[in-house]
Parts: C-alpha cells; sequence; structure tokens
C-alpha cells in the first residue's frame, strides 16, 4: 500500500462510481463520509512509519512509480492532505442542500485527487499537467448539457488553459536558471514566464472576469468549491517554486510583484464588491480577495507568511463554503440576484441571509469570526514591512464590509408587516446553521485548529523556518 | 532531407493555421486541424522518436475526430460571430500577415531561448501559438476556442519537446488534448440543446 494510491488513485476511483449513483442525500453523505474518513486517515495514519494492527504489520509507502516518474507523498504532507479531504467532506456534507451532489461529488473527488497528485507529482512543475486536467473536468461540473454555456465558461477554459504551458516552459527555464545563476536575462524570462503562468491560474488582476462571470451563470455552490480549491492548492503548489529556488526566494522584485498583484486583487475586488448590486457576483469578488490574501501572505517574511497561509486556508473553506451555499438557497427563491429583486429575502430565508452575512463579514475580516485572527496577523505582518500597503489592504478590507453592510440593508428591507416565513428544507437551515456556528468557533477560539496547522510548513525544506 | 520537410511543415502549419482562422465551414476546420496535427508530428520527429512522436499524431487525430463526430449531430450552420470587433476574412489575414511578421522577429531569439531547436521547429511552434491566441482572441463559438485552445497547446508542444522528452509528460499531454475535445465535444451538445436555458 503507498500513500499516492490512497490519497490520489483511490478518490479518483471512488468518483468514477460515484457517477452511477443518483440519489442526492445517498452522494452526499457516502462523498462526505469518504472524505473525512480519508483525512482521519491522514491525520492520524504515519506514512513510511511500520504499524502493528492485530497481529499485521502494516505500512504505508510514501511514492508510486508512474511511467518513469514519481508521485511522492511526504509523512510532512499528512496534515496538509488532512485539512483539504476535512474541508472537501465539508463541502460534499453541504451538497444536498445546494442539490448539486451529482455533480459535486463525483466530480469534486476526482478534481481533488488530481490536485492532490499536482502537490505529489516529481518533478513538481510537472502540476501543471495535472491542474489542467482538474480544469478540464471542472467543465462538466459547472455546466450541464441541457444549459447553453456561457461566455464566462468559455473564458474559464481559455485562461486556466494558458496558464500550463507558461508554467512548464517556466520551470524548465528556472532550470537553467539554476546551472547558471549569473545569467539574468534568462532569471527574468523565467519569473515573467512564471508569473504569467500563475496570473492565468489565480486569476489575477485584471485576468479574474470570469469569475463574477461565472458568479451570475452556474450554481454558486460548485463554484464555491472551485474558487476554494484551485488556488488553495495552486498557491500552495506556487510556494513550492519559492522553497525550490533560493535565487526567487530571495528576490526583492518577486516580493514586490507578489505583494501588488496581492494588493491588487484586495483592493479591486474590495471595491468592486462595494459598489456591486448583485449577490451572485458580491460572492465571487469576496473569493478573489480571499485569494489576494493568500498571495499577500507569500509576499510577507516567509517565517510569518507560511503559517499565515495555511491559516487562512480552514477559514476561507469554511466562509466560502457557507456563503455559496447561502447564495445557492436564496437564488432558489428569486428570479434574479440582483438588489431589487432579493429585497426583504430575510423574512423568508433567515438561515441564508444570516449565513451569507456573516460568511461575508469573516471574509471582511470583521471581528470573532473565521476569518479574522489570519488576517490580523497578516496585516500586522504587512504592516511592519510596508505601512502603505497596509493602508491598501485596509482598503479592501472595508470595501468588503461595506458590501456586506449593502447586502444586509437589502435582504432585511422587508415590507412593513411582512411574516417570518423561513422556506428552506431542515438540511439547508441544518448545514447553514453549523456553518455559521462554526465560523464564530473559528473566529473566537482559534487555537482550535492550530494543532493540525502547526506542523504544515514541514512539507517545505525552506519555507516557514 | 529532414530540415526539408521541416520547412515544408512550417508552411503548411502557416497555410493550416490561417485557414481555420477564415474558414467558415466545420468541415474544413476539422481537416485543417487534422493536417495541422500530422505537421506537428513532422517537426516533433526532429527531437522525438517516432513512437512517441507518433502519440501526438494519434492524440491529436482522434481529438479532431471526436469534434468532428459532435458537430455532425447538428444542423449545418456557418460559424456566427458577433462582437464589436471586425472580424471579416481580409481583417483575418491581416492579422495573420502580422503574427507572421511578428514570429520572424522573434524566432532566432526564442531558439536561442529554446536550446536551439532549430529555426523551423521553433518558428512552425510559434506560428501556432501566435495564431491560435489571435483565433481565441476573434471567437466565442465553442467549437472555434477549443480549435484555438488546440491550436496553441499543438505549438507548446512542439517547443516543449525540444527540451523534455519524459513518456510521463507525453501521455498527460495527450490525455489533456482528447479532454480538451471531449470537453469541446461536451460544450458542443449542450450549446445546440433545442431547450436549452441560458443560464442558471
Amino acid at each position: 500500500m503507498n500513500a499516492p494510491t490512497i490519497w490520489i488513485a483511490f478518490p479518483i476511483g471512488v468518483g468514477i462510481l460515484l457517477l452511477l449513483i443518483s440519489n442526492q442525500r445517498v452522494l452526499s453523505v457516502l462523498g462526505g463520509v469518504i472524505a473525512f474518513v480519508l483525512a482521519v486517515t491522514a491525520q492520524f495514519v504515519p506514512i513510511e512509519l511500520a504499524m502493528s494492527v492485530g497481529g499485521i504489520s502494516l505500512k504505508i509507502d510514501s511514492s508510486l512509480t508512474v511511467l518513469g516518474r514519481t508521485l511522492l507523498i511526504q509523512p510532512a504532507e499528512g496534515p496538509l492532505l488532512a485539512l483539504i479531504y476535512g474541508a472537501v467532506a465539508l463541502w460534499f456534507f453541504g451538497a444536498e442542500a445546494s442539490k448539486s451532489a451529482n455533480r459535486l461529488v463525483p466530480l469534486g473527488f476526482m478534481i481533488t485527487a488530481l490536485m492532490v497528485a499536482s502537490i505529489a507529482v516529481q518533478p513538481f512543475l510537472y502540476a501543471a499537467l495535472f491542474i489542467e486536467m482538474a480544469i478540464l473536468l471542472a467543465i462538466p461540473m459547472l455546466t450541464s448539457m441541457n444549459r447553453i454555456p456561457s461566455k464566462g465558461i468559455t473564458r474559464f477554459l481559455i485562461y486556466q488553459t494558458l496558464a500550463m504551458p507558461f508554467i512548464l516552459l517556466a520551470g524548465w527555464l528556472l532550470g537553467g536558471v539554476e546551472t547558471s545563476p549569473g545569467d539574468l536575462a534568462l532569471a527574468g524570462q523565467s519569473a515573467s514566464m512564471l508569473g504569467l503562468g500563475f496570473a492565468f491560474l489565480l486569476a489575477i488582476f485584471p485576468l479574474y472576469t470570469w469569475v463574477p462571470m461565472l458568479s451570475e451563470e452556474v450554481s454558486p455552490y460548485i463554484l464555491g468549491f472551485l474558487l476554494w480549491i484551485l488556488p488553495t492548492i495552486t498557491i500552495i503548489f506556487g510556494a513550492g517554486f519559492l522553497d525550490r529556488y533560493s535565487w526567487l526566494r530571495a528576490s526583492p522584485q518577486l516580493t514586490i510583484a507578489l505583494r501588488l498583484a496581492g494588493l491588487a486583487m484586495l483592493v479591486t475586488g474590495g471595491l468592486f464588491a462595494a459598489f456591486q448590486r448583485n449577490l451572485a457576483r458580491i460572492l465571487a469578488y469576496g473569493a478573489i480577495v480571499e485569494t489576494g490574501f493568500s498571495i499577500l501572505a507569500l509576499s510577507v517574511d516567509l517565517r510569518l507568511g507560511i503559517p499565515i497561509l495555511f491559516l487562512l486556508i480552514p477559514s476561507r473553506a469554511l466562509g466560502l463554503a457557507v456563503w455559496s451555499l447561502s447564495v445557492t438557497v436564496i437564488k432558489e427563491q428569486v428570479e434574479t440576484m440582483r438588489f431589487g429583486a432579493t429585497q426583504g429575502v430575510l423574512r423568508i430565508l433567515p438561515f441564508a441571509g444570516t449565513g451569507m452575512i456573516v460568511a461575508a463579514l469573516s471574509t471582511g475580516a470583521f471581528p470573532l469570526l473565521a476569518g479574522f485572527p489570519a488576517r490580523l496577523a497578516l496585516w500586522e505582518s504587512l504592516g511592519r514591512e510596508s505601512i502603505s500597503a497596509a493602508l491598501w489592504m485596509a482598503v479592501g478590507i472595508v470595501g468588503l464590509l461595506v458590501s456586506a453592510i449593502r447586502s444586509l440593508a437589502v435582504i432585511s428591507m422587508a415590507e412593513e408587516y411582512a411574516s417570518w416565513e423561513p422556506r428552506e428544507s431542515w438540511t439547508q437551515r441544518l448545514m447553514l446553521g453549523v456553518g455559521v456556528i462554526g465560523l464564530f468557533v473559528l473566529g473566537i477560539f482559534p487555537q482550535a485548529i492550530q494543532h493540525f496547522l502547526t506542523n504544515l510548513p514541514l512539507m517545505f525544506e525552506h519555507l516557514g523556518r | 532531407m529532414a530540415l526539408t520537410i521541416s520547412w515544408i511543415a512550417v508552411v503548411i502549419i502557416l497555410i493550416t493555421a490561417t485557414g481555420l482562422l477564415i474558414v467558415r465551414d466545420w468541415r474544413w476546420s476539422i481537416i485543417l486541424l487534422a493536417v495541422q496535427y500530422l505537421c506537428m508530428f513532422i517537426l516533433t520527429l526532429q527531437h522525438w522518436p517516432l513512437g512517441m512522436a507518433s502519440v501526438k499524431l494519434v492524440a491529436g487525430w482522434m481529438s479532431a475526430a471526436i469534434l468532428g463526430m459532435t458537430r455532425s449531430n447538428f444542423a449545418a450552420q456557418d460559424f456566427e460571430e458577433t462582437g464589436i470587433w471586425p472580424r471579416g476574412r481580409l481583417f483575418r489575414l491581416f492579422a495573420a500577415g502580422m503574427v507572421l511578421l511578428i514570429v520572424s522577429v522573434v524566432t532566432p531569439k526564442v531558439d536561442t531561448m529554446m536550446a536551439d531547436a532549430g529555426y523551423a521547429v521553433t518558428g512552425g511552434s510559434l506560428l501556432l501559438i501566435g495564431l491560435g491566441l489571435l483565433h481565441l482572441g476573434i471567437t466565442s463559438n465553442i467549437l472555434r476556442v477549443v480549435i484555438g485552445l488546440m491550436t496553441v497547446l499543438s505549438g507548446f508542444e512542439i517547443l516543449y519537446s525540444t527540451v523534455e522528452g519524459s513518456i510521463l509528460v507525453a501521455a498527460l499531454l495527450a490525455v489533456i488534448n482528447l479532454g480538451l475535445a471531449l470537453v469541446g465535444g461536451y460544450l458542443l451538445i449542450a450549446s445546440n440543446t433545442p431547450d436549452g436555458v441560458e443560464s442558471e
């Protein structure tokens, strides 16, 4: 038995088998339980360490050789796998409430496995190929055969596909820089190529136009899942470049570029959200801002930035899950997601309305919510290095908070004598209720998840030390 | 001899990639795409053994077949384009000429970067990338978008084959090509659904 078989091949197989099931509840529960078991296994079963279970000696090998190359899951990556599959379990449990389990669970398993493969493959720059395969699987997840594909879908496909050639070529050029470090021109070319690749992949400003477009066109819950898993693992893959190449890590230009890119996403995302009049698009800008925070974390002192990057992951997963589920539930009950059509929905969808506002506030670093501890730490680290950058970060956060308050004003603007008539199903109420409580718990007791995050930086050889 | 064949392949690539920009009949597009994959195979052969280069040809032709078979199920209609940009054939030819000019200027520099892959190989791949990107820039038609992406990827694959000979990479790129064709087929079916809903 080896780790890549358990956390890559097995989930792909499960995903294929789950395509045969059409019952939403069965899919949601089965997918959630399997993902949870994978997470628990990753957290508590050591890799490359012999164990005795009932007299039988068991050892999970860390590598699997495929076509002359290796898929390698190191023992230090166990907590990361636990975090990823734990969050995937959360998304899958909520899939029934969003009525998207038949697409989200089977394809979600395959996409997650491919993203894990992108972290595991050696040489690591081949990751771009696995990410591209995940992108291709995301298309049938986003749109069904009886819906005319929108421009957002084609733009998503184009932008994400264009990333792969840039990253593969950059990887090859970076190898050249390693052998001749004095060649500044080559270093510049490879860094630009890498930057372009990640700009496409992470939808960095101004290449994120497909995100708000898609938010209006597809199921917000499915989009939320993709906007969580794709950038999260891509950023870890990107951090792998920094870990591998010391000249890249030490480059002050790269730090500036990362800071500018992160701030551009934060400020534009926050401001666009503040002036937006569509609840689904506000969710999209929220996800863009989340990616901005993660990129910004890579631009501060990496001894602090890497732990902050990992601290951002749970709050992003939970926040986006609650936000996108809430928007999905609201979308079922209204004609459009524009402010005009969603006035007063709090009276008929109190759980979804509350979930949306709390999740938006959490993304906007509102105190006592899940997003606050990581953002506070990031803000503090950024402020130590550049006051102006910290101020720009504040602009983005204020934009998000304004959008949350505007949304709250709109959904609570009911007619004077309108009564409270909750229309959410019991499953939706349960999932949203648990999610909102989780956002408070993570905000009030951030140390609760610290046990899982402490060892995560160990997966890098040089970063976070 | 091999060099002459490579240059002939480059000329054919110029014709096919430009042809893909201007033809309006989807059948011609599929034929041109298939010929383009043959030229890509010839250029890849300069650096890869026959067996591995054939993977690209087979995957490319299978992808073209998937797109062609899917498209043949729907009523015959020309590519319809809407938008604010000029989309006439003359404009496309002019734009293709600009790409050719840029490619001829940057080929020597890129060739040096890519470990002296050879002007024919570098030029051919850059032509595919440039004309593919141009194609993506002026269309929103699903079939054209997928063909544009395949053209860009073909160009990249030629260039990458000069520096990377891994079997795993060749296999994954073939899977991606086939996957792209399948996604294209899926989107084509969705866009031709009679009772299709515009968006959710």
